[in-house]
């Protein structure tokens, strides 16, 4: 038996010990049961599984991943037989099969079929000489979901972005003379409102600069093009840091659970 | 029996004291609240037949110091039903939309203020029929737009059919493919290609599926494997064929494999730890990540980046991008990912719906141009001829419901 072997033994054996004890003790402390003791134990331990990987791969980890696969595969495999083909198409179309299901009939339309022939289509692939018609449901699918999208995009991105980029360069003017005046650099104030608008305007220009293909970027086309790619970078760096601090919330929880519900060490 | 009879006439006297002199008083003590007025109804224009917007002049009494609640909103069906409660608005609201009718069906509506319980009735509505209106006409400057588009990209498609050569300049993420594929080959090692988490009604999935199809074949050329777990199952059908079509391309149809696309799970992150397990037991030599990412981005990204792989990602996910472009070596920014396709294929007709896009994008700038110029200049007391153009195309570049 080698050594590496002989680790793997008695990690396994303290991983036993460990949290039967947890357990155990859990188990045993007021307000709680052997069920729940049991459910908080099972979570803790899939969760230091889970980050076992930052070490390396390991067989806690290959076991928390494939439980998770699997678990979670039949589960959404049971949501979309129960809630797409159960809940969605048969009340529209057998009121016998609704009544066998224990779902309300919420009368027949003809126009239900066209998704479950298509859905049949899709199945056909598990036969060498229909298979063909699966690519009919797939160009459906692909079709009507660029049609639908065209029009989505071009509103939301499109045409909102286009017309909320009209901002005036230079906010409340009243002359020279008050610009001086009464210059302020308070987030209100005349100033940072006009770069603000400078900002949006720049910002949405040469960035659909950089992503004009028909063009090479060469001359002043590249230098807004490289200044387009800048905005791009800037605005990535923010969203960068906004979503870490996010990221971070999310491992407190985790650590919340293990030395709260688990451990018991923070009230 | 006596005791009551002659108790009758002052108990008679009691009550007719309480109605002629008490209960006068008691209600001049309440204060008297004016109901809304002007109650009009009428069919909200260009859907299905299925709401009436409703709007009414305030009470006088609503000021906003908290003497009236709200107004309650009732309806009637015509010829008239009984009125029945359907909603309810805060104070100082003046129109309410009704999505609870039915196309064709009359119907007649009253609106009460609320105060302290007691409810003060407006005149009943005149009727009104909800319509359904085939053509929405607020959505001809979109018509408009997307006809321009639609038309720049069959032209351009159509110019690109009849030989004429069309320029896209280069896209630095897409020349490292191959360079990419070629460094799997060398180390004998495998290519991991992951197509995000959304399913095929997500156009980044189609885009990375095409791309996909660019991949495989070099992938056939070269005879290596290339591994691609998805997480949901029309994604992997379509994959499937996508691969077989390559590898047919590239006449080795007989080198292709169902196996090469495994479905893992629905599950975000059962998928992304079962992708990692894969990386770190088969350490693929590169890794594409092509298509529509959420949290699982920088998951992926850093594992693939800790063992040494050459990583390819491009997505629409303005969230996500900032985590690809600090973990991947080529980053594919928004469009470019759309773009990618056209340029590796060279095929007419995607380079002519490219340049197609294109010109929609020349469009934008220039109206930007105009927009700005025109606030700027009416801002400064350029005069009304400025103003008009702002607002023109302000209203041409708004989109109503």
């Amino acid at each position: 038996m080698n050594n590496s072997r002989i680790w793997s033994i008695v990690i396994f054996a303290a991983a036993v010990l460990i949290f039967g004890l947890s357990w155990i003790i859990i188990g045993s402390q007021a307000g709680h049961n052997l069920t729940d003791a049991f459910l908080v134990t099972v979570a803790a331990f899939l969760t230091l599984s889970i980050l076992s990987f930052l070490y390396k791969d390991n067989p806690y980890y290959k076991f928390a991943e494939h439980l998770f696969v699997g678990v979670s595969a039949a589960y959404w495999m049971s949501v979309g037989f129960w809630s797409t083909f159960v809940g969605n198409l048969l009340p529209r179309i057998s009121p016998s099969l609704c009544t066998y299901f224990g779902v309300p009939y919420k009368g027949f339309d003809i126009f239900f079929f066209i998704p479950l022939i298509l859905g049949v289509f899709l199945l056909m692939r598990l036969s060498s000489k229909m298979g063909w018609l699966s690519r009919w449901s797939l160009a459906f699918i692909v079709g009507t979901t660029a049609g639908l999208n065209l029009i989505r995009y071009l509103r939301s991105d499109f045409i909102s972005q286009v017309s909320n980029t009209f901002v005036p360069l230079v906010t409340d003017w009243r002359g020279i003379g008050p610009f001086f005046s009464d210059f302020s650099l308070s987030i209100t104030g005349q100033f940072a409102m006009s770069l603000s608008n400078w900002v949006i305007f720049v910002g949405v220009f040469c960035g659909l600069i950089y992503f004009f293909f028909s063009k090479e970027h060469k001359g002043a086309f590249g230098y807004a093009s490289r200044m387009g790619i800048w905005v791009l970078m800037i605005t990535f760096g923010a969203s960068f840091g906004y979503t870490v601090m996010g990221r971070v919330s999310l491992l407190v929880g985790r650590l919340t659970f293990l030395f709260h519900d688990w451990l018991g060490l923070v009230k | 029996m006596t005791m009551r009879g002659a108790n009758r006439p002052f108990c008679r006297f009691g009550l007719s004291f309480f109605i002629i002199l008490l209960l006068p008083a008691y209600l001049c003590g309440q204060e008297s609240i004016a109901p809304p007025s002007k109650v009009v109804a009428y069919d909200f224009k260009y859907d299905r037949g299925e709401a009436v917007e409703l709007s009414w002049q305030l009470s006088p009494d609503d000021k906003g110091n908290g003497s009236i609640s709200g107004y309650e909103i009732y309806r009637a069906e015509d010829p008239l039903d009984s009125f029945i409660s359907i909603g309810f608005v805060s104070a100082g609201t003046s129109s309410y939309r009704d999505k609870s009718v039915y196309k064709g069906q009359s119907y007649r509506y009253q609106v009460a203020t609320s105060s302290d319980g007691h409810l003060y009735f407006s005149e009943i509505s005149a009727a009104v029929v909800p319509r359904m209106e085939l053509i929405n006409w607020n959505l001809l400057n979109l018509f408009i737009i997307g006809l321009f588009l639609c038309g720049s990209v069959i032209f351009f498609i159509s110019h690109a059919t009849r030989g004429k050569k069309l320029f896209i300049r280069k896209i630095a993420g897409l020349e490292a493919i191959d360079e990419a594929i070629g460094r799997a080959t060398e180390m004998g090692r495998p290519i991991l290609f992951v197509p995000g988490i959304n399913d095929m009604d997500d156009v980044q999935t189609i885009a990375g599926i095409t791309l996909l199809g660019r991949v495989a074949k070099v992938v056939a050329d070269y005879d290596i494997r290339i591994n691609m777990p998805v997480s949901r199952s029309l994604v992997m059908t379509t994959a499937r064929e996508t691969i077989r079509e390559a590898y047919m391309g590239a006449g080795r149809p007989d080198a292709y494999s169902d196996d090469m696309v495994n479905y893992i799970t629905d599950e975000q992150f059962g998928y992304v730890a079962a992708v990692d397990g894969i990386m770190v037991r088969q350490k693929p030599a590169t890794c594409f990540y092509l298509g529509a990412f959420f949290a699982e981005s920088l998951i992926l990204a850093e594992t693939g980046n800790s063992i040494g792989a050459i990583q390819i990602a491009g997505t629409a996910q303005p969230a996500q991008l900032p985590f690809f472009v600090a973990a991947c070596d080529y980053t594919l920014i928004g469009e470019e990912l759309f773009a990618a396709s056209a340029y590796l294929s060279n095929e007419p007709k995607q380079l002519g719906s490219l340049k197609g896009q294109d010109m929609g994008k020349l469009l934008a700038m220039i109206v930007i141009i105009l927009g700005v110029l025109a606030a700027t200049v009416s801002q400064m007391g350029g005069g009304q001829f400025f103003t008009d153009i702002h607002q023109f195309l302000s209203n041409i570049f708004t989109v109503q419901n």
